[in-house]
């Protein structure tokens, strides 16, 4: 029996983000029969995600007030996560694998000692009830499973590692709520937000744990209309490569790759994408890769499960609208 | 101080050995691309500073095998002035803490001989991808932390970063001293001419083993790692690929097969019930 804890990462708007009930069902697994509890730093209203919680075996979510602090600052995260942890006594700790929760996991690390793993791809118990995870390295090419030797577990999962399921019986409870404010310390804030601004939200899915990713490269020239008309008849994401972002031609946070977000969906579906490693280290792990591109020599071709060389501004309409078609027929 | 590594080329064959760490004598060995964007941001910054009448130098670390100070040289060649190498066997298998607590040995060392304002480092290594060190060294250090910058900028005694978050962009400034991690977008690394390969022959690297540095070796390398790789393997490759030449109707034909491996919903999302 373990407490898990899990981070419940959520948007300024209060919305969970998707990817978070994945979490939930991970820690029900490692917990072991023992309680999940939920980290939610800031000042959202957390009543609307409590019934969801419940259903995905949240126990007890810990509402952590800043204060005038701004949560966002990593430093302030870390020090609200060392605190829930000493709170709740939990051996494990789970949050999405994003850059923000790597600098926090990084921070409590040093403070209390932890072993980190990031970008699992799974994680569970083995035999001698360690903590174990799965991920894969190297862009992709080999997949190792880590043990974590200390007492407190920090495992950073990425989205779509696990399929969120719902408690089955006993009925789900709501989950108690309880709220506490967090002296943050002077070192935290040292470095100073001058100013955030958000993102403003999009119809689409989230890039990071959508279920179907359609991505456009140097061979859209500019032109994102057709990635754009597919992603949105199979409710994808869109994502691009550094070439097409460093040209302009679309936002950087839709660079998928090394340095950019990592995404392993369901379907990737890369049009005009040649497979440079920088980026094929961003979505090695997807589950069916599909690659367009006029250039049978383009190594995306190696990790495609179906290629089509030929031009995507003929193809991608017509896959759209031969979707459109099927399905209303 | 400007922190680098030394990694195997990603464009090169890489592979794990049997005790789960990184093949790292494959000959294919480069400083980890991205952290010559650390190099240069450092480089820019003293370059200012000189112009306005200030001293500044700039100081590339490593910590790693022989071959590593192939990373430092590099760095020199890049404008870096000095370099320490930390070559020490009970080094080899150290995770990001066991590194952090290298670097700031380091750091407290070169602070002796010159006030160090500034540690720059890369935004991840290529080889691991865990961007976990900026932040454990940070913390290590006691510094104030500016990560993942895309722009920095240094006046009165503080340094101000824009970093741009996957939902957010943010501004973070800090008095000196602090840690500075760059990300690839931060500038364009130069191309060492001539001058700079003939100069850097002639800079300084400082080779120090742990006993130099007063780091317990039991707290770095395999002894202090928190993790252990308990398997490695080679991903299988994928079966059953299809490539096929577009004649008209690939479209079409890739529509029906993503209908059938049910890849895509048979209706169109309506809205999802969590």
């Amino acid at each position: 029996m373990a407490t898990v804890l899990v981070l419940l990462d959520h948007a300024e708007t209060g919305a969970l983000r998707g990817s978070v009930l994945e979490l939930a069902t991970a820690a029900r697994d490692l917990a072991d029969g023992g309680e999940v509890h939920g980290l939610w730093v800031g000042d959202e209203p957390v009543d609307p995600a409590l019934p969801v919680l419940g259903r995905h075996g949240v126990a007890v979510v810990h509402q952590v007030s800043t204060g005038a602090v701004d949560p966002h600052l990593t430093p302030v995260l870390a020090e609200a996560l060392a605190d829930a942890v000493r709170d709740t006594g939990a051996t494990v700790l789970l949050a999405l694998s994003t850059f923000e929760n790597k600098e926090a996991a990084a921070r409590l690390a040093v403070a209390t000692g932890a072993g980190v793993v990031t970008d699992a791809a799974a994680v569970e118990r083995d035999a001698e009830g360690r903590v174990v995870a799965a991920k894969t390295v190297l862009a992709g090419t080999w997949t190792t499973r880590c043990a974590v030797r200390t007492d407190l577990a920090v495992v950073l999962l990425k989205a779509g590692a696990v399929v969120s399921r719902h408690v089955e019986e006993p009925a789900p409870l709501v989950p108690e709520v309880r709220t506490r404010a967090l002296a943050v310390s002077e070192r935290a804030t040292r470095a100073a937000l001058v100013r955030r601004t958000a993102a403003a939200p999009s119809d689409r899915p989230d890039l990071s744990s959508a279920d179907v990713v359609v991505v456009g490269g140097r061979g859209t020239e500019g032109d994102f209309g057709p990635i754009e008309a597919l992603a949105d008849e199979v409710g994808g994401a869109v994502g691009s490569t550094r070439v097409a972002t460093d040209e302009g031609w679309i936002g950087h946070e839709t660079q998928i790759g090394q340095t950019g977000v990592t995404v392993s969906p369901r379907l990737y579906i890369g049009a005009g994408v040649s497979g440079a490693v920088h980026h094929r280290g961003g979505m090695q792990a997807s589950g069916t890769i599909v690659a367009v591109n006029p250039d049978p020599e383009a190594p995306i071709f190696e990790i495609a499960d179906y290629g089509i060389v030929g031009d995507l501004f003929t193809v991608l309409p017509q896959v759209t609208e031969e979707l459109r078609r099927l399905r209303q027929g | 101080m400007v922190c680098v590594k030394h990694v195997p080329d990603i464009q090169s064959e890489r592979s794990l050995g049997p005790d789960g760490r990184l093949v790292r004598d494959g000959g294919d060995g480069t400083i980890n691309e991205l952290d010559e964007n650390a190099v240069e941001a450092a480089v820019v910054l003293a370059e200012q500073a000189r112009d306005a009448g200030e001293d500044a130098e700039v100081v590339v670390v490593t910590v790693g095998p022989d071959d590593a100070e192939d990373a430092v040289r590099r760095g020199l060649q890049l404008g870096a002035d000095a370099a320490v190498h930390v070559l020490d066997d009970a080094v080899a298998g150290s995770d990001v803490f066991g590194t952090a607590t290298v670097l700031a040995a380091v750091l407290r060392r070169l602070g002796e001989q010159a006030p160090v304002d500034l540690v720059v480092t890369g935004m991840a290594g290529l080889d691991g991808l865990t961007s976990l060190l900026p932040a454990a060294l940070a913390a290590t250090l006691d510094l104030p932390q500016l990560t993942l910058a895309a722009e920095v900028t240094l006046a009165d005694g503080a340094v101000t970063v824009r970093r741009d978050l996957d939902h957010a962009v943010e501004e973070l400034t800090a008095p000196l001293p602090a840690l500075v991690s760059v990300t690839d977008r931060a500038n364009e690394p130069r191309y060492p001419n001539f001058q700079g390969i003939m100069a850097a022959r002639k800079k300084p690297v400082e080779t120090l083993t742990l006993a130099d540095l007063g780091v317990d070796p039991a707290t770095v390398g395999t002894a202090g790692a928190r993790t252990e790789v308990l398997e490695a393997a080679p991903r299988p490759p994928r079966t059953d690929r299809v490539l096929v030449t577009d004649d008209g109707q690939a479209g079409a034909r890739l529509a029906a097969w993503l209908l059938e491996r049910d890849l895509v919903r048979t209706t169109p999302a309506t809205g999802e019930v969590l």
